[in-house]
């Protein structure tokens, strides 16, 4: 890292190993964690308790690779590519939407490809397509994205993508809603407008909340939402109408205790809870590691959020500070918002948890991602 | 920087703000979930884990089997009638509508009250207990995912009602509620087994979990006295003089005086075992749980054992017995009885109110003469008459295996005047349980020697490899020999000369003693009539105490409660290996 070709003086570069840290860290737990809240499932379904961790393992390692190299590669070259990903990213959505290339599994078409094996989640390539390409339109306006005009082609870059994939997937539409929201943010001098935009959500989702029912009349809500609000008030109430999965994940929570039961101790993942090694994996930890590990975990996240922030304000340029804005957008508007619905504080809306949740397209790019932001800090020089 | 390719732009504080500020809101957030976590597992834990443990454990109990009772002749009397308990497991249900139909149907249950209990998100829902055997394997043989049938015991009496308040019954959890079940719960009762397991959610024990299994120890059969060919005689006996004599109740215990196993105990009316429940009596109108109750318990209550009486002059015996044995009255002392007997300011009559003039000891025994006791009974002085009731066991509980004895109420030595002690030497003023009565005179007509009461007499482990015999307390020679066998010659005499020829069975030497006594309190018109008998007299074997309760018209001991025992007599003698002889006089 140290030796390159440096023209003036010797350059010391900077590579955030504290971040690597965590993120191996945080990818090997994840992997104990799967193994854990999966193997019993997976010894029913498959016959191989291993089903789960094992694949997650290989896309993993693979993904590792692929954070290396793109940490090595010049985010200035990459950044050019951006609109070519915001393309293909639409191109894929499109696939996945309204072609039989997209594949329904539980109901939903989030998948794209031939075989069951052989597909992705294109909403995850979407993500880091928008970082890319919004961190590239808001560099090269510059101190535009403070006019009306700069800030509404942001959001129309931002509307196809989030409309694409809010279609099957309300949730990664939020996020990259939240990204794009975000990245805008820090790229503005002027924050009063999101600031106004923030207190807006909060009210609509008051209303929501409040008027329902009304909503429903009036078709703005599906039904199936509002339940998702009745279960959030009450879900012992609403066992039966959903309830259940945030019910079994609350008594996973609440049976963890301080110390929890021990790790691979949990018993509501044996079939009690589903998504298990999904979306709820997080209320595993809190069973088996206990309030202790659960805060740790968050503890991890909040520690690698600050290291992408540390990163972000040192970075050589705008450029590669927007992007690591937008991936600190993603993980942390993901780990918010997961464990929010996890322990009930938010309706449910199947948010996974970075790095810890099942889910091989969600690891591989998370992966490109740190891979990203490692190499903006690898562009750091130190001495300054 | 930017300075090779102006293109890119500067990073500016106003970034570095909206970064920290984007941080800061972040790390807000996330401490806010942190709160959330602890209220959750730190307040609300012991919550979700009670409802967490709900869902996950299953702890199944393998009943233990309860033991069995056998009557002396080895007949079966209480028994295990296997019974089904049906419930519904919700996670394994896969065709909830069949489900209901199949259980409404078989158990005649309303359909709604099934759905409920099939869409109720429990781990395990009992739907109900107590199900006959056959409905069982008829649920069972459908199949239906989900659906668990059970199989329990239930006590099942082969003899109805007989016996009642001696076996008595067991509650739904198998539990002795009354009687012999009650006493003896513990050798009765054996260990349930347990399977202590986890389960997933679909009810599939968790291999992985150590699963405890603790096997059940069946409970130990015991073996009576009781002999249900003498009670199902005793109980017809006792049925056919209360409907005769229109009494509220007849109560008869036949006993082996030599040892105390009791043979038979009938206290009529008895009532179903199998439907202990249910008052054998009609009531009138709307009953209050708790007056339900008590009408309950007064069907279930043992008279023999639990209710006191004055046993008038059967309570002869006694004061006979320990005149006799103190040496202050002989056999051939005579007496002279005009009918009454002034005691200090109170005139007791006798109930021959002509007067029985003058008489022997024997004679007035034999006559059950009134003034003939108050005399012996002065002989003996309060003090010394006090302390027979104390070695005759009146003053003590007899010890019988059953629960809810009473013991008898007495006065105190110092309150015994002249009058007192002139009324309790014929069975007056104090109050005795038929069965202390019954053992005093076992004591008297067995040699001397005290017994206790039982009717256990062996337990004998569930595989029969293990008997224990039951050890009673005994205690020899509390009467001297010779006193026994003039209080037997007396007492032979009264049935075969005397007020008790009632009891007469041609070929057998019978000895007893009759009694009428008021009920309490007097002046009522009531009357307790009853007949001690003993035979053979020179060797009893069997001992046997009749009482009727209130019975209408006539109400002399020796006139309807003397037949009773000689019908049962003449039954059971020859039953029990005694048959008549018809050499002598007889």
């Amino acid at each position: 890292m140290g030796e390159n070709r440096t023209k003036k003086r010797k350059e010391k570069r900077f590579y955030d190993y504290s971040l690597l840290a965590v993120i191996i860290f945080l990818c090997v737990f994840g992997l104990i964690m799967i193994y854990s809240s999966s193997s019993y499932s997976a010894e029913l379904t498959t016959g191989n308790s291993m089903y789960y961790m094992t694949r997650q393992g290989m896309i993993l390692c693979g993904g590792f690779v692929a954070m290396i190299v793109v940490s090595k590669m010049d985010y200035h070259w990459y950044a050019k590519l951006a609109w070519l990903a915001y393309i293909a990213a639409i191109v894929m959505m499109i696939l996945t939407n309204f072609t039989p290339l997209g594949r329904a599994f539980n109901g939903q078409k989030r998948w794209l490809g031939v075989t069951e094996t052989l597909s992705f989640q294109p909403a995850e390539f979407v993500k880091i397509a928008l970082i890319l390409t919004l961190a590239t339109f808001i560099n090269r306006i510059g101190r535009g994205i403070d006019t009306f005009r700069g800030l509404a082609l942001a959001v129309i870059l931002t509307l196809p993508p989030f409309i694409l994939v809010g279609m099957n997937n309300l949730s990664s539409g939020i996020i990259i809603a939240g990204i794009a929201f975000l990245m805008c943010f820090v790229g503005s001098k002027k924050k009063g407008i999101y600031i106004f935009a923030v207190g807006l959500v909060l009210a609509a989702a008051f209303f929501v909340v409040q008027y329902g029912d009304k909503l429903v009349e009036w078709n703005i809500l599906e039904p199936y939402q509002l339940e998702r609000i009745y279960v959030w008030q009450d879900p012992e109430a609403y066992s039966q109408y959903g309830g259940y999965q945030v019910l079994q994940g609350l008594y996973a929570i609440g049976s963890g205790g301080l110390f929890g039961r021990g790790l691979g101790e949990s018993i509501q993942k044996l079939g009690f809870l589903p998504e298990a090694e999904n979306d709820m994996v997080f209320s595993v930890i809190c069973e088996e590691l206990g309030l202790f590990g659960a805060v740790c975990v968050i503890l991890l996240f909040l520690f690698m959020i600050w290291r992408f922030m540390i990163i972000a304000n040192n970075a050589p340029d705008l450029l590669g500070a927007l992007i690591v804005v937008g991936v600190m957008a993603h993980i942390s508007i993901q780990v918010i918002l997961n464990i929010a619905v996890v322990t009930n504080s938010i309706p449910n809306t199947g948010i996974t948890l970075p790095f810890i949740s099942y889910g091989g397209t969600s690891i591989l790019f998370l992966m490109a991602e740190m891979g990203m932001v490692l190499g903006v800090s690898n562009r750091i020089t130190l001495e300054h | 920087m930017g300075e090779k390719k102006p293109q890119w732009k500067r990073n500016q504080i106003f970034h570095r703000k909206g970064i920290v500020f984007f941080f800061l809101a972040a790390a807000v957030l996330l401490l806010v979930m942190g709160g959330r976590l602890a209220y959750l597992m730190i307040f609300q834990s012991e919550y979700y884990m009670e409802k967490a443990e709900d869902l996950h454990e299953r702890e199944r109990t393998i009943k233990a089997a309860r033991g069995e009772i056998y009557d002396a002749n080895g007949t079966l009397i209480a028994a295990n009638r296997t019974v089904c308990t049906v419930s519904v497991i919700h996670n394994q249900i896969t065709d909830p509508d069949l489900v209901v139909e199949v259980l409404a149907e078989q158990l005649d249950m309303d359909p709604e009250k099934i759905r409920e209990s099939v869409e109720k998100y429990t781990s395990r829902e009992v739907i109900r207990t107590n199900v006959d055997k056959e409905i069982g394997d008829a649920i069972r043989a459908y199949h239906l995912d989900g659906v668990k049938v059970d199989e329990d015991y239930k006590r099942y009496y082969p003899f109805g009602s007989l016996a009642s308040k001696v076996l008595g019954f067991t509650g739904s959890d198998n539990q002795g509620i009354i009687g012999l079940e009650v006493q003896y719960e513990s050798t009765l009762k054996g260990i349930d087994g347990k399977i202590l397991t986890m389960t997933d959610a679909t009810g599939v024990e968790l291999d992985a979990m150590a699963e405890e299994r603790i096997e059940p120890i069946p409970g130990n059969n015991l073996v009576l006295s009781l002999d249900m060919n003498i009670q199902q005689y005793a109980q017809q006996a006792a049925e056919t003089v209360m409907e005769e004599k229109n009494a509220r109740a007849v109560s008869i215990t036949i006993m082996n005086p030599n040892n105390g196993e009791i043979m038979a105990m009938v206290s009529v009316p008895e009532f179903d075992l199998n439907d202990p429940f249910t008052l054998n009596t009609e009531t009138q109108g709307e009953l209050t749980n708790e007056e339900t109750q008590e009408l309950l318990n007064q069907m279930w209550r043992n008279p023999c054992i639990s209710d006191t009486y004055e046993p008038g002059s059967i309570f002869k015996i006694v004061t006979a017995t320990a005149a006799l044995e103190e040496g202050t009255v002989s056999l051939d002392d005579t007496f002279y009885c005009p009918g009454y007997k002034l005691v200090g300011d109170r005139r007791i009559r006798c109930h021959k109110t002509t007067g029985h003039g003058s008489e022997t000891f024997i004679q007035g025994v034999m006559n059950s003469c009134n003034p003939v006791f108050i005399e012996v009974g002065q002989s003996l002085g309060a003090e010394r008459f006090y302390g027979y009731f104390q070695t005759m066991g009146l003053m003590e509980k007899t010890g019988v295996d059953l629960p809810g004895e009473a013991s008898g109420i007495m006065h105190e030595l110092d309150n015994i005047g002249e009058v007192e002690l002139a009324t309790m030497s014929f069975g007056q003023s104090f109050q005795v349980t038929p069965l202390q009565l019954l053992t005093a005179a076992s004591m008297v007509v067995n040699g001397g020697t005290k017994v206790t009461p039982h009717f256990g007499v062996e337990v004998v482990s569930a595989d029969g490899s293990a008997v224990r015999r039951l050890e009673y307390e005994t205690q020899e020679n509390v009467i001297s020999e010779a006193t026994c066998e003039n209080m037997k010659m007396i007492l032979e005499k009264v049935v075969s000369e005397g007020g008790g020829s009632n009891a007469y069975i041609e070929g057998y030497r019978i000895g007893g003693k009759t009694a009428t006594s008021e009920t309490l309190p007097r002046g009522t018109g009531k009357y307790i009539a009853a007949f001690l008998g003993f035979a053979p007299a020179d060797d009893p074997q069997v001992i046997a105490l009749i009482t009727i309760s209130e019975p209408e018209g006539v109400y002399y001991g020796g006139t309807i409660a003397a037949p009773v025992i000689r019908d049962i007599f003449e039954n059971i003698l020859p039953y029990l290996g005694i048959y008549p002889e018809y050499s002598g006089e007889g």
